[in-house]
């Protein structure tokens, strides 16, 4: 008599530790080896699409806060840029080297939520994102300085920036930048050389470079599979063509290459940051002159940057009213996720939790 | 002459019927072998938090008492008032008794850990083989807890606790093995009593071997697959809430107690040391292990299951069994005197095999075609 089997579903999620969030997988297990993958989502959606429309240029600011909310800095920038682009609005030089400045200091702290996260998914009982809590603090006290806000700052304005940075930050900054390099050694000393670490993820969840261009994934996770590729250097906006910098690639686009390229991209922000510092002038307007209802004039645009998380999109289309007559964000997690089916077939649920979290996913981004 | 005896003897002397000179030392020997553990335990639970804060450059709980003595006393009224829950799917029966067989074996294995000079329970000829077979009856508890709670969380859980529990008990015992040969005996009190130098220097490698099979015979840290919060939220217990959680909680830290008390009793020379009553002695070796143990758990991520079973197969076993025969193989030739040439003998045969096994095998696994 042949014994009755039956396939083994196990649903992860939404309500689950290492789905950084309410993402939710529905998948077929054959003992501990996943044979199915089913990613489901719109758990965390808000309609911030739909909400824009009824919103003027200004008030959709504190929307795009809320996508990526671990990166909030560059969503206005880039949502700002945008509505730039539609308008031909010029912004002052002293608010380009504080965008400059904001974002990268963002895309330190988004890395290390993405790198601390990663080691907790692999099973480290929270000891590197507390560390790297520790330097995040840091970060968020200079946004708290500046614009008195914590994670949703709210801060960039259509044209500039919303306040002149306080006498004391450029200090501070520079301390922070001069502190760095060191905490980013204690970070390798803690996580790179460690065995078990190198055995979970060397070699798992591999993203081909071929993959990774068709899906169009973008960020580390593009760059972690070997494809040079950063807008910030392919296609200069703002002012990053005055900047040097390298862009790090990985080799195998394993899941360690996406840890390790993460790590990489910290010390060349803080090159960024170190040279911006430099360079800004020392006093100056800070947001061009726009009027609080402004109009663009009707057509449509679509703005870019190099979010931390990857190519985060903006288009927008304009009839000639205070409010845009249809918004699209192009939201680069949900891209990169789109491959994930292939990278988690085979391995094990184990696996699979870091595979997630290597792709560094924020869900107030994908379901918007 | 364990103290329970002279107990016995004063009784006896004393003039009381004979079931109750046997009856009343053991009632009474039981008793604080139970208030002792269970105040290590909270002990043990703040030392845990707090330390942990330490490496995670935090405080730690510090509000209730005194540097926050008091915490676990707080934690468990409130796990005592919590809500229990039965699951609709659950096997009401075994989920009922589940932690109770879980608990049960972790508190009689004390009854041969030597506290100090004659403060023992029971002085078993065949002690160490008690406590192997005696752990190894909360796996099943483990996995009747697993399947009875209906979660298919814990049911991963329960498959992995015993391919976990079973892979690691070989090296286990044949570690053992090593330290039985050197003393001749498997009684606790005469292995603490043969180690004038501590078998953790005379058997370096036979300490790992038992060190990290303990490990993962307690569920901890980098071996703590059963629980593994991120990936099967909390395993076994997933579905347990209020005493019967507690349960688990109270054999999770009483067993990281039992366990460090045997690596103190085998490899660190038990209640020997100077000057401090031999008490303090164990309790201060106890503690130094189970700091280890928090120490490592702060640190190392944890393994995958397949690498979790490739390190016991290949691996630990292979190096025990070499451990084996070599400890064998100088018993017969050296003469009891040397015991000296026997630890240089075994730390540069830990050395050789360490490094030729981290250069011969890797964890290995990987993707598996569907």
């Amino acid at each position: 008599m042949p014994i009755k089997t039956e396939q083994f579903y196990l649903n992860v999620g939404p309500q689950h530790p290492s789905t950084h969030g309410v993402f939710r997988l529905r998948l077929s297990l054959d003992g501990e080896v996943v044979t199915d993958v089913e990613p489901i989502i719109g758990y965390l959606h808000r309609g911030i699409e739909k909400l824009a429309e009824s919103r003027t240029y200004t008030q959709i600011i504190p929307l795009t806060d809320r996508l990526d909310y671990l990166a909030s800095m560059t969503d206005n920038v880039a949502y700002c840029l945008a509505v730039e682009k539609l308008a031909g609005i010029k912004i002052p030089e002293r608010a380009e080297y504080i965008r400059v400045i904001f974002s990268e200091l963002m895309r330190i702290s988004s890395h290390m939520m993405a790198v601390g996260f990663y080691l907790n998914d692999c099973g480290a009982f929270f000891t590197p994102v507390l560390y790297m809590w520790r330097e995040r603090e840091k970060i968020i006290d200079l946004f708290d300085m500046v614009c008195g806000q914590r994670l949703l700052y709210n801060y960039m304005r259509v044209g500039g920036v919303s306040q002149d940075v306080p006498d004391e930050f450029l200090p501070a900054i520079k301390k922070f930048v001069a502190e760095m390099p060191r905490y980013i050694g204690e970070y390798n000393q803690l996580i790179k050389q460690n065995e078990i670490f190198l055995a979970r993820s060397k070699g798992v969840g591999i993203l081909p470079k071929e993959t990774a261009v068709n899906i169009g994934a973008s960020g580390p996770v593009l760059r972690a599979s070997g494809v040079k590729w950063d807008i910030r250097k392919m296609d200069p906006y703002s002012i990053y063509d005055r900047f040097d910098f390298e862009v790090p690639t990985g080799e195998a686009g394993d899941c360690y290459d996406r840890y390790w390229v993460r790590i990489q991209e910290m010390t060349q922000s803080l090159r960024i940051i170190e040279q911006a510092i430099n360079q800004i002038p020392a006093k100056g307007p800070i947001c061009s002159e726009v009027p609080q209802f402004f109009r663009p004039p009707p057509g449509e645009t679509y703005g870019y940057i190099e979010a931390p998380k990857g190519n985060l999109g903006f288009y927008i289309v304009s009839d000639g009213s205070i409010a845009p007559y249809r918004l699209h964000i192009y939201p680069p997690t949900l891209i990169n996720i789109t491959a994930l089916k292939d990278m988690m077939i085979g391995w094990k649920v184990a696996d699979l939790i870091i595979i997630f979290g290597s792709m560094d996913v924020v869900l107030g981004e994908i379901d918007r | 002459m364990t103290l329970l005896d002279q107990f016995q003897l004063i009784l006896k002397t004393a003039g009381w019927p004979e079931w109750a000179v046997y009856l009343t030392p053991a009632i009474v020997g039981i008793l604080i072998i139970i208030i002792f553990v269970l105040t290590v335990v909270i002990v043990f639970i703040w030392w845990e938090r707090r330390l942990i804060s330490r490496f995670q450059i935090r405080l730690g709980p510090n509000r209730c008492g005194p540097e926050g003595i008091l915490q676990p006393i707080a934690t468990a009224v409130k796990i005592l008032l919590k809500e229990d829950i039965v699951p609709e799917k659950a096997d009401k029966l075994i989920h009922f008794i589940a932690p109770i067989i879980v608990f049960v074996p972790i508190l009689l294995i004390f009854a041969v850990v030597p506290f100090g000079e004659g403060a023992i329970l029971v002085d078993l000829n065949v002690g160490i083989i008690y406590v192997i077979a005696i752990s190894s009856i909360s796996v099943i508890g483990i996995f009747m807890a697993a399947w009875g709670s209906g979660n298919k969380y814990s049911y991963i859980s329960g498959m992995r606790s015993i391919a976990q529990m079973v892979s690691y008990e070989i090296p286990v015992v044949l570690s053992i093995v090593g330290i039985a040969l050197v003393t001749g005996s498997f009684s606790m009190i005469k292995i603490v009593e043969a180690q004038s130098i501590p078998f953790i220097l005379l058997q370096p490698l036979g300490f790992l071997i038992f060190f990290l099979g303990s490990l993962a015979e307690m569920n901890r840290s980098p071996f703590d697959l059963l629980e593994a919060d991120s990936e099967i939220v909390a395993g076994y217990h997933i579905e347990y809430s209020g005493m019967k959680f507690a349960m688990f909680y109270l054999g999770e830290y009483g067993v990281a107690l039992a366990y460090s008390g045997i690596i103190t009793t085998l490899f660190l020379s038990g209640w020997q040391g100077p000057l401090l009553p031999p008490i303090l002695w164990f309790i201060i070796k106890v503690m130094l292990v189970f700091s280890l143990i928090i120490w490592m758990r702060a640190t190392l991520p944890r393994l995958r299951v397949d690498q979790l079973m490739s390190f016991a197969w290949k691996f630990l076993l292979p190096m025990a069994v070499i451990n084996l025969v070599v400890v064998a193989v100088e018993v017969l030739v050296l003469p009891a005197g040397l015991q000296w040439v026997m630890v240089i003998l075994n730390f540069g045969l830990a050395a050789v095999l360490i490094l030729l096994w981290s250069k011969l095998f890797t964890l290995g696994g990987g993707r598996v075609e569907v």
